[in-house]
């Protein structure tokens, strides 16, 4: 049962209304910040204020939701916030990525390929990828508003001198449908090229920076690269410890006091089902 | 003194199911979704630009309406059951809802800036059907490879206009066809080849 106590979805009609709204024109000026009158939630900024007012106005009864923080559905943020659309939107939880048709994600896409119909809903920090190289909005927006990315690329470049390649590992730049340059959010660089013709709707929400912003399905998404220095996503001599698998996002373990290691997948319901599939018998 | 059409039964769960087969259209342009709620449409208003309205507009969007769908009856139910203002002038408009008779269709309407492309209008345009009409290939954000839609009633120098607002990207009007109980989105982002 709903707790009576709020609106559906915690949010009023009103501020849902406006937040859908600003949706729309998220998904029609791909990669573009939307601006919007972010609110006040039950949880700190930095605990997925925007994504949660973003899952709060897109969902509805018939929906099942699977939230993951870091690829895994048990941790600390995963679990509050799958309990708290379960409580103030009477919706259905899974922690499978084939079976939910929202998925509400803190820095990961989930390994599972996505499908046509569903949509993944990304936790931002801080939505403007030019903000660490120019701290005021009014000129990020002017640069967004003349596609004038020539200090990205400086700084890419920069790495490169200094590093001898492309330092940056996590919220690697991306241009989105040849247009916009965006923030996927914290994600590995690994995640980049999933995020490129995903069949799936993409939507961002930035709660302290009060941003929305999206990638259509089967849209363009490049990382930003060289012609000599293209773009490269990490790899691991190693395999998962648990399911054995060579292609997912390893998280390293540290298991005891004389710095012995071991390499699991960060995505926890891709992993369990490989060791169902691979082992049946240890289930 | 006629009888106020009726809104949503639910207003809460009927606008979530409207906005999410709203959101599927905008996220697939030229693809054709039902309105998954029972509505009654006040005056010549179809089913889905009534539900379109019910869902996506109030106080703070000004709706312009177009001369041959302006009637006291649609203004009394723009005003009851969402209270947004009517717009005196094209330019100040949120949403508008206009028909193939206003000539030319996206004319005067706000597009944004380029620093602030999303203070643009929405346009629903109410067309005979969604099917039928001259085919047009669309291609976009949204759509794998190509879509073809054969939206009826626009005459040929619609898709001139829109050739021209998707010049203006990333400004421009996003426009959403009605029909019966049935919409179809073409967003500012969508290349319309004739």
């Amino acid at each position: 049962m709903p707790d009576g106590a709020y609106n559906y979805a915690y949010l009023d009609e009103q501020t849902k209304r406006m937040i859908r709204r600003a949706i729309l024109k998220a998904v029609a000026v791909p990669g573009y910040q939307v601006p919007f009158g972010g609110r006040e939630m039950p949880l700190p900024y930095g605990w997925g204020t925007g994504g949660i007012q973003v899952t709060a106005a897109i969902i509805g009864q018939d929906d099942t939701l699977k939230v993951i923080d870091q690829g895994a559905d048990d941790t600390t943020n995963a679990v509050s916030i799958r309990r708290f659309f379960a409580r103030v939107a009477d919706v259905a939880t899974t922690t499978r990525t084939e079976e939910a048709t929202v998925i509400q994600t803190r820095h990961r896409v989930p390994e599972t390929p996505l499908k046509d119909g569903q949509i993944l809903v990304f936790q931002v920090p801080i939505p403007e990828p030019l903000r660490m190289l120019e701290p005021r909005e009014t000129e990020t927006r002017t640069l967004h508003a003349l596609t004038e990315y020539g200090v990205m690329q400086v700084s890419l470049y920069e790495s490169i001198a200094r590093h001898g390649r492309i330092a940056k590992t996590y919220n690697y730049p991306v241009l989105v449908n040849g247009r916009y340059m965006m923030s996927p959010s914290p994600i590995p660089k690994f995640d980049n090229p999933k995020l490129d013709n995903n069949p799936a709707l993409q939507l961002y929400g930035a709660g302290r920076e009060k941003r929305i912003y999206a990638v259509p399905p089967y849209t363009s998404v490049k990382s930003l690269d060289f012609e000599d220095h293209p773009f490269e996503i990490e790899t691991w001599t190693e395999c998962c410890a648990l399911c054995d698998s060579k292609e997912s996002f390893l998280d390293e373990m540290i298991v005891d006091d004389a710095g012995k290691r071991m390499f699991v997948c960060s995505d926890t319901d891709y992993c369990q089902e490989r060791q169902q599939q691979h082992r049946p018998e240890k289930t | 003194m006629t009888a106020l059409a009726a809104g949503f039964d639910d207003s809460s769960h009927d606008s979530q199911r409207v906005f999410r087969a709203v959101l599927d259209a905008f996220s697939h342009p030229g693809r054709i979704l039902a309105i998954p709620a029972k509505v009654e449409a006040p005056g010549a208003l179809s089913i889905a630009a009534t539900a379109f309205l019910l869902t996506l507009v109030d106080r703070e969007t000004p709706l312009w309406l177009a001369p041959d769908l302006d009637s006291a009856e649609v203004r009394d139910f723009v005003r009851f059951h969402t209270g947004a203002p009517i717009a005196p002038v094209t330019a100040a408009a949120a949403f508008a809802l206009i028909t193939p008779a206003r000539q030319p269709m996206l004319d005067g309407f706000a597009i944004g800036s380029d620093p602030y492309p999303d203070r643009s209008a929405t346009l629903v345009i109410e067309v005979p059907a969604l099917r039928g009409g001259p085919n047009r290939t669309l291609r976009g954000p949204g759509i794998d490879g190509s879509i073809i839609a054969g939206i009826a009633g626009l005459a040929d120098s619609f898709w001139s206009e829109w050739a021209a607002n998707r010049a203006l990207f990333p400004c421009g009007v996003d426009v959403v066809f009605a029909a019966g109980s049935e919409l179809l989105a073409l967003p500012r982002s969508i290349a319309v080849q004739c």
